[in-house]
């Protein structure tokens, strides 16, 4: 079980400290300062056993979590934990920073109080803690809604209150996507795998009932036994998803025998699922690089980009990082659209280009002068890495349906307004040269 | 950095610094770093050339860089190209650039060791320093290589300043020490010890540093700075705190320099008569000034007053010569020994221990035993302890070991457990170097087991069987004191294995008691069986065959444990088979066969102490001498040293006796004590040699112990024809001229080093009884080259040959590089003789022929059958050889330290009985015995009357034969 919770700022400087077990004492947060923080090398494990105890970081910007324990705990639990301390935090106060952290420290242990106890965790859905630690001044609160939070907090929907009353009912969906790509200068696909969520944001009165359709592959065929010709029509629109979680809220029963997705959403924004696939992936840019030395002094480089996908689609916020080697003494770029810029602090060219639309190309070439050094170490080419921002999901996955059934109250699923939205990032998408 | 930054005006190098320090994160300074890096490359790269100014910022920019430990691969041109500048600034730079950041085997040394030998060859001092101080700071082979030879001529030169003599000192001194080979020797050096007069004391201190360092090489080439070094001490110990007035610390007066002195001054013996007297009143006031009262109450000021201190009192114990400055020596270092600081009563321990070893101040140290004492026990600092113990050993002898032993011994118990083993060697090793009392030694040994059982090693125990087997007067008490110590319900394994070895060979010494009955002892023993590991089963159930033996009641019972399935299907086959062979050895031979097998042990043979052995070991070769004090008191080693078996208890002449002799080197009779004979015995311990000797390993004991006694009996072997025995006297040389002494040494013993030099070693191994007498002779070649031809021959001069009777066995005519020989005689007393026979050996080594001729070292007296008798009986018989041809007399003056239990050890090794209550006054000896020779028997009486005052001894000896009369006479008074 957790023993206990550190909030760092990056000077090592202790914003939040909470500690649930004796077992903890106060040098560990000096242990964790002295040994991660400030640590010779970079430690990049996020696990770090210091004098068998054990810690466990995230690093949210300049901002290091770090959750203490000296018992064997189970470490994918404390992470999810301190994820969705993030997420609360993130609900409560925005963006999660040193400034932010020090004007809500109040906010932030009474937060701590209520979702970790002795070190165990407790509900932290934002929406069921927001109904009783709220930001407003103190509001006497009637007979009924105290009763209402006691059963909430103990109750079977712990992520939902009863009583939700919306004028115009309403959901967002938004599929996330971002696609990892390891490329050959060849072009030779090495590894790739997007990585998706599906979040929604609802505004829906009562209790109601939702069922999520997608192209899954194996619904789809479970479904195209029956009516051959669906099948036929959908073709290969159907995806492979090699794993996926869902939000507490989903039946995993029902998912388990009839692969439907059947929940009762929390309030609000939530993160309904997450997936990943690794098959037919629509990879939207293609990167082509050709290195050229000259001599020991300069470094001819030109490289294409080719955007693959539908010409109506257009392509955002595109940046292009091109390494220099370390002995780099000047550079010129020559490009034919967006900007380009040699960046000493990074070692690397960065090239941006702001909109493309689908079935474009576009180039750059530049010159780097190199300094003659008398080290013989081989430069090692480090690949060269892309961001952008697609209107679609590159896994083709498609949302097929969104039902919602409300019983009690009388609305229908046609009185839903529902918006879908799909929004394909890059993650690590490299191109090695 | 920060002076640079302000005086010269970097001050794009400062706000770099100030940039970095206020960088937020790691990430944030690395961006800093890399936008850095790329600008100092592009104004490198850049075809402008950049002024000195710029160059020596940029190249200050990188050396930060470096040293914030991110890599620099480039610079390094810039940096050289600073060396040629002619500001200072900028040349510093460039040097610190270079001894920080260049590795050797870059391609620019060259253009580097140029740069620097410009610097040296012009005439400005700061350059010249710079220089210097970068060779000493890259200090590598190349550097050396180019620079060795020069320096030599700056540090000597007449113009040279002060300040680079001083740095050409030191870098010298750390290429000297880099690598040795590249500093010439040359006429350089008598100049350099001039420098122990130059005026300035920083060149004195550099130069004095530089001495000791090549002096500890090449003694030879600096033995003129003896006398300036002692010159030079005494105007410094000499002059007031005021007068050196910048190399005056904390008022006391170049406090390093003395100290660099004084250790210079250890490098070599002890000066000639003039110049030792004036060293010797330097330390004197070094020693007076220590008394006076402090002149300050800094710590600096006690610190480096200490510091000279203690360096004189080394030097003191490195000459170790003045009786009179060791004692107050001692003396000061006792006052320390309660100083409250730990650090002094460390030193002060630590220098009394080598104090403790020179004879002169041995007696004072001894004074401050209860000093040490309570430091061992109430000290807090571990190794404050360690020290203490180590000097308590080192001061231990005769007169107080008793008490440090005891002690010692109590300290165990809370010790702690680093320091365990050590102290369990060391007690053990006293105990039996200075056991007067063999109950006491065994005692103690007990004890040892008792309190720290873990950390008796092997070695341990198997000493103390080794000198119990060896003395039979201990052997009784033993058994005793075994068999209640095992009683107790929790005792260590060690006890159990010297138990069960001792009941196996002595159980029937106390089975007289009904409490020690053998049924008692046996079931005490087995009922600490079960609990053992392997080996120590075995050895028991080695013992439970001796019991067989020994108590034939207890047969039954043993043969039934034998039987047992948990014996005869053992999952270890050792065990396996012991049960196997004992059971059927004893149901298959009869008494008789049980009685020759299953024998007491022979005694061991003399060797010294294997645990000395390990404890030097412990302490690596460096510590030897100090262990070593052989040198102090060299007669203490003669007695205790090694445990020599007496003629009495040499009870049966058995052939088993083979097992101790065969694999066991010869042992080398007088304490070694240089550290090569050391090491030889560490690989005599370390051989298979241990093992046979501690008897039972089953195979090899078992077989042996089986061999038809027949053909080595030595009746057999007298009627054998001996063809080796008719030597050619003509060719016989003379007895070498030490004969007489090795001789003397082995009048009182039989076994020991009989001869050695560079090639060959001559062990001798000997048992008599009545009148007759078997020899082993140990030939060990000592080179890696075979000898050959090798052939000892035995030559009777004069009528020798019809008073002694000598057969010998022939050798092989090559013995192998390290190998060893043996060769067995047989000798016969026929009647009384006076000289020994002559040994002839000779051989070729590398073709040279080599010949010795030794005396071989039998005796009258190796004849000697001891009697005992009452009183009256002796002054009867005393009566009856009133004939004055019958009495020998000597008065004589002892040639060693009159000790009662030396003297006595020797009267018993000479081979009479030692008569108790017969004489009226305790301090005399009296003694009986009957020579026994074929022809006739010779009645023997002695009666030696030592005078302490006088260190004289008179000894009277009274013979039926006029002739061994005095001849036992001149023998016996040889060996006082």
């Amino acid at each position: 079980m957790i023993g206990g919770l550190f909030i760092y700022n990056h000077k090592g400087e202790v914003l939040i400290s909470r500690v649930y077990r004796d077992d903890i004492g106060r040098n560990a947060v000096d242990a964790f300062r002295v040994n991660v923080i400030h640590a010779r090398q970079q430690v990049r494990s996020p696990v770090t056993n210091i004098a068998r105890t054990s810690f466990f970081h995230v690093k949210r910007s300049n901002i290091w979590l770090a959750a203490v324990t000296k018992q064997n705990v189970n470490a994918a639990m404390v992470f999810e934990f301190l994820y969705k301390m993030c997420d609360v935090m993130a609900a409560y106060f925005g963006k999660i920073s040193e400034e932010n952290i020090k004007n809500n420290f109040v906010l932030i242990y009474e937060r701590l109080d209520e979702i970790l106890d002795f070190g165990y965790p407790q509900n932290s859905e934002t929406g069921a803690l927001k109904t009783f630690i709220t930001q407003q001044g103190i509001k006497s609160q009637t007979k009924e809604e105290q009763s209402q939070i006691t059963s909430q907090v103990t109750g079977q929907i712990g992520w939902r209150r009863e009583g939700i009353k919306y004028r115009r009912n309403e959901l967002f969906l938004d599929v996330l996507e971002s696609v990892n790509l390891l490329m050959s200068p060849q072009g030779q696909v090495l590894s790739a795998h997007v990585s998706g969520r599906v979040v929604m944001k609802s505004y829906l009165s009562g209790m109601p009932e939702c069922k999520f359709g997608m192209n899954d592959k194996i619904v789809i065929e479970k479904q195209g036994k029956g009516t051959a010709d669906e099948t036929s029509k959908s073709g290969k629109q159907s995806i492979a998803i090699d794993d996926c979680t869902f939000h507490q809220c989903v039946r995993l029963s029902k998912f388990d025998s009839e692969r439907s997705i059947s929940f009762i959403p929390p309030d609000g924004e939530f993160e309904l699922m997450r997936y990943r696939t690794t098959k037919d992936i629509i990879l939207p840019f293609r990167v082509i690089p050709l290195v050229r030395e000259v001599g020991r002094t300069k470094l001819e480089v030109k490289v294409v980009i080719k955007s693959n996908f539908k010409p109506s689609l257009l392509a955002q916020k595109i940046e292009v990082r091109i390494p220099t080697p370390l002995n780099t003494s000047g550079v010129q770029v020559i490009c034919m659209k967006g900007k380009a810029k040699y960046k000493a602090s990074e070692n690397a060219i960065v090239w941006k280009i702001k909109r493309m639309a689908g079935m474009k190309e576009s180039q750059i070439s530049a010159e780097i002068e190199l300094l003659p050094t008398n080290d013989k170490k081989k430069w090692a080419r480090p690949p060269i890495s892309m961001n952008f921002e697609v209107p679609f999901a590159p896994s083709g996955l498609k949302v097929r349906y969104l039902k919602v059934f409300e019983p009690k109250l009388n609305y229908s699923d046609h009185d839903v307004i529902k918006w879908v939205r799909y929004i394909g990032r890059s993650g690590i998408y490299e191109t090695r040269c | 950095m920060q002076a640079v930054s302000k005086g010269d005006g970097m001050r794009g190098l400062a706000v770099f610094i100030s940039d970095i320090r206020n960088c937020k994160s790691k990430e944030a300074e690395i961006k800093r770093i890399n936008k850095e890096l790329a600008n100092i490359r592009s104004k490198f790269k850049g075809d402008k050339a950049l002024d000195g100014y710029s160059k020596k910022k940029y190249v200050c920019k990188l050396l930060f860089i470096f040293l914030l430990g991110h890599d620099i691969d480039f610079g390094h041109m810039e940096a050289v190209n600073l060396l040629s500048s002619n500001r200072y600034t900028e040349k510093q730079i460039g040097y610190l650039f270079i001894s920080v950041l260049v590795n050797s085997n870059s391609e620019l040394i060259r253009l580097i060791n140029n740069a620097i030998k410009n610097d040296l060859a012009s005439r400005n001092p700061t350059f010249m320093g710079l220089a210097l101080h970068c060779i000493a700071s890259v200090g590598s082979r190349e550097m050396a290589e180019a620079f060795a030879g020069e320096i030599p001529k700056v540090l000597v030169a007449g113009d040279t300043m002060d300040s680079v003599k001083q740095s050409a000192a030191l870098c010298l001194l750390r290429l000297y020490r880099t690598s040795p080979d590249l500093v010439p020797m040359g006429d350089w050096t008598s100049r350099v010890v001039h420098l122990l007069n130059d005026q300035h004391l920083g060149v004195v201190t550099a130069a004095t540093s530089l001495i000791t360092t090549l002096a500890q090489k090449n003694p030879e080439e600096f033995k003129t700075s003896v006398s300036l070094a002692v010159s030079r001490l005494s105007r410094i110990v000499t002059s007031a705190s005021t007068d050196l007035q910048d190399y005056t610390y904390y008022f006391v007066p170049a406090p390093w320099l003395s100290v660099k002195l004084l250790r210079l001054l250890q490098c070599y013996p002890p000066p000639d008569p003039a110049v030792r007297g004036r060293l010797t009143e330097c330390l004197e006031t070094i020693l007076n000034k220590a008394q006076e009262p402090p002149k300050s109450k800094k710590v600096q000021h006690s610190n480096a007053k200490n510091a000279v201190l203690f360096e004189a009192i080394s030097l003191i114990i490195h000459h170790d010569s003045e009786p009179n400055l060791l004692v107050r020596a001692c003396n000061q270092l006792g006052q320390f020994l309660q100083h409250r600081e730990t650090n002094l009563r460390y030193l002060a321990l630590e220098s009394m221990c080598t104090l403790a070893s020179s004879e002169f101040s041995h007696e004072a140290v001894k004074t401050h035993i209860d000093t040490v004492i309570n430091a061992l026990k109430t000290e807090r600092d571990v190794s404050v302890r360690q020290r203490a113990a180590d000097l308590l050993y080192a001061m231990c002898d005769r007169s107080n070991a008793k008490q440090i032993v005891s002690e010692m011994l109590r300290y165990l118990e809370t010790a702690d457990y680093a320091i365990r083993e050590e102290i369990v060697l060391k007690v053990a090793i006293l105990a039996e170097k200075y056991a007067v009392d063999y109950s006491w030694y065994v005692d103690t040994i007990l004890n040892l087991i008792r309190i720290a059982g873990d950390y008796v090693s092997e070695e341990v125990w198997y000493r103390v069987l080794q000198i119990v087997t060896n003395r039979d007067d201990v052997q009784g008490y033993a058994a005793k004191t075994v068999f209640e110590a095992l009683q107790a319900p929790a005792c260590h394994e060690n006890m159990v294995k010297v138990g069960g070895y001792i009941l196996g060979e002595f159980g029937n010494l106390i089975a007289g008691d009904p409490r020690s009955s053998p049924p008692v002892q046996f079931s005490l023993l087995h009922s600490k069986f079960h609990l053992c590991s392997v080996a120590t089963r075995a050895l028991l159930l080695s013992t439970y065959i001796k019991f067989i033996n020994l108590f034939p009641e207890t047969k039954a019972t043993i043969q039934g444990v034998l039987r047992a399935g948990s014996q005869l299907r053992n999952a270890d086959v050792e065990l396996q088979q012991r049960a196997v062979e004992y059971l059927t050895l004893s149901s298959v031979a009869s008494t008789d066969v049980l009685a020759t097998v299953l024998e007491e042990m022979p005694p061991f043979p003399e060797r010294e102490s294997s645990i000395l052995a390990k404890l030097k070991r412990k302490k690596g070769p460096g510590a030897a001498s100090a262990l070593d004090d052989g040198r102090r008191d060299p007669s203490s080693n003669d007695i205790n040293g090694g445990v020599e078996p007496t003629p009495s208890t040499v009870s049966t002449p058995s052939p088993s006796a083979d097992l101790l002799g065969l694999r066991a080197a010869p042992p080398p009779a007088a304490p070694p004590a240089s550290a090569g004979a050391g090491n030889l015995l560490v690989d005599v311990f370390d051989g298979p040699a241990a093992q046979p000797s501690l008897g039972p390993t089953p195979e090899e004991a078992f077989l042996s112990e089986l061999e038809p006694p027949a053909p080595e009996s030595p009746m057999a072997l007298l009627a054998d024809p001996a063809p080796a025995a008719d030597p050619g006297p003509e060719d016989i040389g003379p007895p070498i001229p030490e004969a007489d002494e090795l001789l003397n040494k082995f009048v009182c013993k039989n076994n020991g080093v009989l001869f050695e030099n560079q090639l060959l070693q001559i062990g001798v191994k000997s048992e008599f009884r009545q009148n007759l007498g078997r020899m082993y002779l140990f030939y060990g070649n000592k080179t890696s080259v075979q000898f050959q031809n090798f052939s000892p021959t035995v030559v009777h001069p004069g009528d020798l040959q019809t008073q002694l009777a000598v057969q010998t066995k022939r050798v092989a005519a090559q013995v192998d590089g390290g190998a060893q020989v043996q060769q067995v005689l047989n000798i016969e007393c026929l009647r009384d003789f006076l000289t020994p026979p002559l040994l002839s050996v000779r051989f070729r080594y590398g073709g040279a022929p080599q010949a010795l001729t030794l005396k071989l070292p039998v005796t009258i007296n190796k004849f000697f059958q001891p009697t005992e008798m009452a009183a009256q009986d002796f002054f009867q018989r005393w009566k009856q050889l009133s004939l004055p041809q019958q009495e020998a007399q000597k008065i004589f003056k002892a040639n060693h330290p009159m000790d009662a239990e030396v003297t006595k050890a020797k009267l018993l090794g000479f081979g009479s009985a030692l008569l108790d209550n017969v004489d009226p006054n305790p301090e005399n000896f009296v003694g009986a015995g009957i020579i026994q020779t074929k022809a006739l028997q010779v009645g023997c009486l002695l009666r030696l009357e030592p005078n302490a005052q006088a260190q004289m001894y008179r000894l009277t000896l009274r013979t039926s034969k006029e002739s061994v009369s005095r001849h036992l006479c001149e023998l016996l008074a040889q060996q006082f």
